[in-house]
């Protein structure tokens, strides 16, 4: 396991080395210069050269670079340009509450999602299956964007259960949850069905049934506990998704997280605070992956030994 | 379901293609007086914040949202297609060169690297179509390639290989063909993910901009009026879903043609 372990991480130097590279080449892909970009059509030629300055953008490319990954790695990600924080201190105010909503819409998902595929695979072929896997596709063809203002037209305006934005209460949470939580709950209610009828046509639980076990016990107790590893593994891949819809459902409901500084820095041309969260969130993402392998290594012993 | 899908999909090219000119009402033309009103029968779908008509609209942004698609699948589609064939026929540096780059690609979750392009690029269509393509092509190409790997084995190609044929005519004629089937059903699927792709730019306010109609934009006009006019949300949402699970069906449909275990 430790060998395996090792190897992960290994591969994933590289592919970190890549994407702070790509984050790094962002400002330079501005069209024209960068530091009027950000200041806008009236500002000086003093002006722009001293933001130059500011941002190191005076100074030879390798030497850009070479700052540039020496701060990641110190995890220093620059100033922001608008406030003068530490773009790595603008994302750690927010990271708390990008991180409630990220976990409530996964509980969300894995909480209607998982029943739904168990009572999808045992009635398979049936009303109830093709209504689920319907209902499934259904949510995963539902763009966040929509379903978001929809739940809050019916829930926060015409009914006035929850409010319809902004944070600071267990109820602000509700909606922007859901939301988020409905196109992974899509995704995860698939793959279980699938998962559970491979077990189902497993012998063991024709052995379980023989024992003289009830249906409801032979597929809940063998056959789901035995077709989680997939299931577990898709919650896992699935995160990066969940990260990249809380920039849009934090945008819907003023939710105060990375997703919405993220918005508010590209509409201001705050470009290093652009990259910080860009790269902060490629970074856990890429992290998130690596737990998701290792963890899947360590349930199932021959991917270790692939 | 794959006959559900084939019928949205018909309908929408139809609309796109033939509806502009059948709708009665200029999708630019304002009429301020009217703006905000509720559907009726003049207006089947009411009018949005500057008193354009919403259905005479959403038929005008049909035709980006498919244009959108297409361009983005055809050209991932084919930039995926090169570089798989070549990363998985040729093996060795090359092959490590382009995964390592599909790696990093892949590294960036979703659309964060399209709205990061975006976002330094500039908002604009022809940007968005950019933006998706560069991440578009990985997909594809990570399916050729593991395609590509084993169709080099093959008897057949080994067969061609001996008989002098070059690699450009191996790669085309005998490991590409063995990848197409597969690429249909992801193209398929591609339109959806293209097409929800662009509205959720549009809608964050990076793709196309006012006052071009698009689904995404429409959308986002919606939000500010969810009190007063739910309309506005209510119908662009359902153009761009309904849509989209069209693609959905058809690719899931011709997926499980292709490959019968994917049923299960």
């Amino acid at each position: 396991m430790i060998r395996y372990l090792l190897r992960r991480l290994l591969l994933t130097v590289p592919v970190m080395i890549g994407v702070a590279t790509l984050v790094f080449a962002l400002i330079h892909l501005v069209p024209g210069d960068p530091a009027q970009a950000m200041l806008g059509e009236t500002a000086t030629a003093e002006e722009i050269q001293r933001l130059r300055t500011t941002l190191g953008l005076d100074r030879p490319l390798l030497a850009q670079y070479g700052s540039f990954l020496g701060g990641v790695a110190r995890g220093d990600l620059g100033k922001s340009f608008r406030t003068g924080q530490p773009v790595a201190r603008e994302i750690w105010r927010r990271l708390g509450d990008t991180g409630i909503l990220a976990i409530s819409a996964m509980a969300v998902a894995i909480a209607v999602a998982i029943p739904l595929g168990i009572v999808a695979a045992v009635f398979r072929g049936r009303a109830l299956d093709h209504t689920a896997m319907t209902l499934a596709l259904a949510g995963i063809s539902m763009p966040s964007f929509w379903l978001g203002p929809l739940l809050a037209i019916f829930f926060a305006v015409r009914l006035g259960w929850l409010p319809v934005s902004g944070s600071g209460t267990p109820a602000h949470l509700v909606l922007p949850a859901i939301t988020l939580g409905t196109a992974l709950a899509a995704i995860l209610a698939r793959m279980t069905r699938s998962s559970v009828i491979e077990e189902l046509r497993e012998l063991y639980v024709l052995a379980a049934r023989a024992r003289g076990f009830s249906h409801a016990r032979a597929v809940v107790r063998h056959a789901f506990r035995n077709s989680l590893i997939p299931v577990v593994t898709i919650i896992g891949l699935q995160f990066g998704a969940v990260l990249t819809g809380t920039i849009i459902t934090e945008t819907i409901f003023a939710w105060p997280g990375v997703g919405r500084l993220l918005i508010t820095a590209i509409n201001t041309r705050d470009y290093p605070l652009v990259q910080g969260c860009i790269l902060f969130i490629s970074v856990t993402y890429v992290a998130m992956n690596l737990i998701t392998d290792l963890t899947y290594g360590w349930l199932d012993p021959r991917i270790r030994f692939e | 379901m794959i006959r559900v899908g084939l019928v949205i999909v018909v309908l929408a090219v139809l609309a796109a293609t033939l509806g502009p000119a059948l709708t009665p009402y200029d999708p630019s033309s304002q009429a301020l007086a009217q703006r905000l009103e509720a559907p009726s029968g003049a207006h089947p779908f009411g009018m949005d914040e500057l008193g354009r008509d919403i259905l005479s609209r959403l038929v005008s942004g049909a035709r980006i949202s498919l244009f959108v698609g297409l361009a983005v699948v055809s050209v991932s589609s084919l930039l995926g297609m090169l570089f798989g064939s070549i990363a998985g026929y040729f093996g060795g540096v090359v092959d490590d060169v382009i995964s390592r780059v599909i790696d990093v690609l892949m590294a960036f979750p979703g659309i964060l690297l399209a709205i990061a392009l975006v976002a330094v690029l500039g908002p604009s269509l022809t940007n968005v179509i950019l933006a998706l393509c560069v991440i578009g092509w990985v997909g594809y190409a990570r399916l050729v390639r593991g395609q590509a790997l084993r169709a080099r084995e093959f008897e057949y190609v080994q067969a061609a290989r001996a008989l002098g044929a070059g690699p450009a005519r191996i790669v085309l004629r005998h490991v590409l063909p063995t990848a197409f089937p597969a690429v249909i059903v992801q193209a398929t699927l591609g339109m959806a993910g293209a097409i929800i792709a662009e509205a959720s730019l549009s809608f964050l306010g990076l793709g196309v901009q006012p006052p071009t109609p698009s689904w995404g934009t429409m959308l986002d006009a919606g939000r500010s009026h969810l009190f007063d006019a739910p309309h506005l949300t209510i119908f662009p949402g359902v153009a761009i879903a309904t849509l989209v699970l069209g693609f959905n069906f058809l690719g899931d449909g011709l997926r499980d043609r292709i490959d019968p275990k994917g049923q299960l």
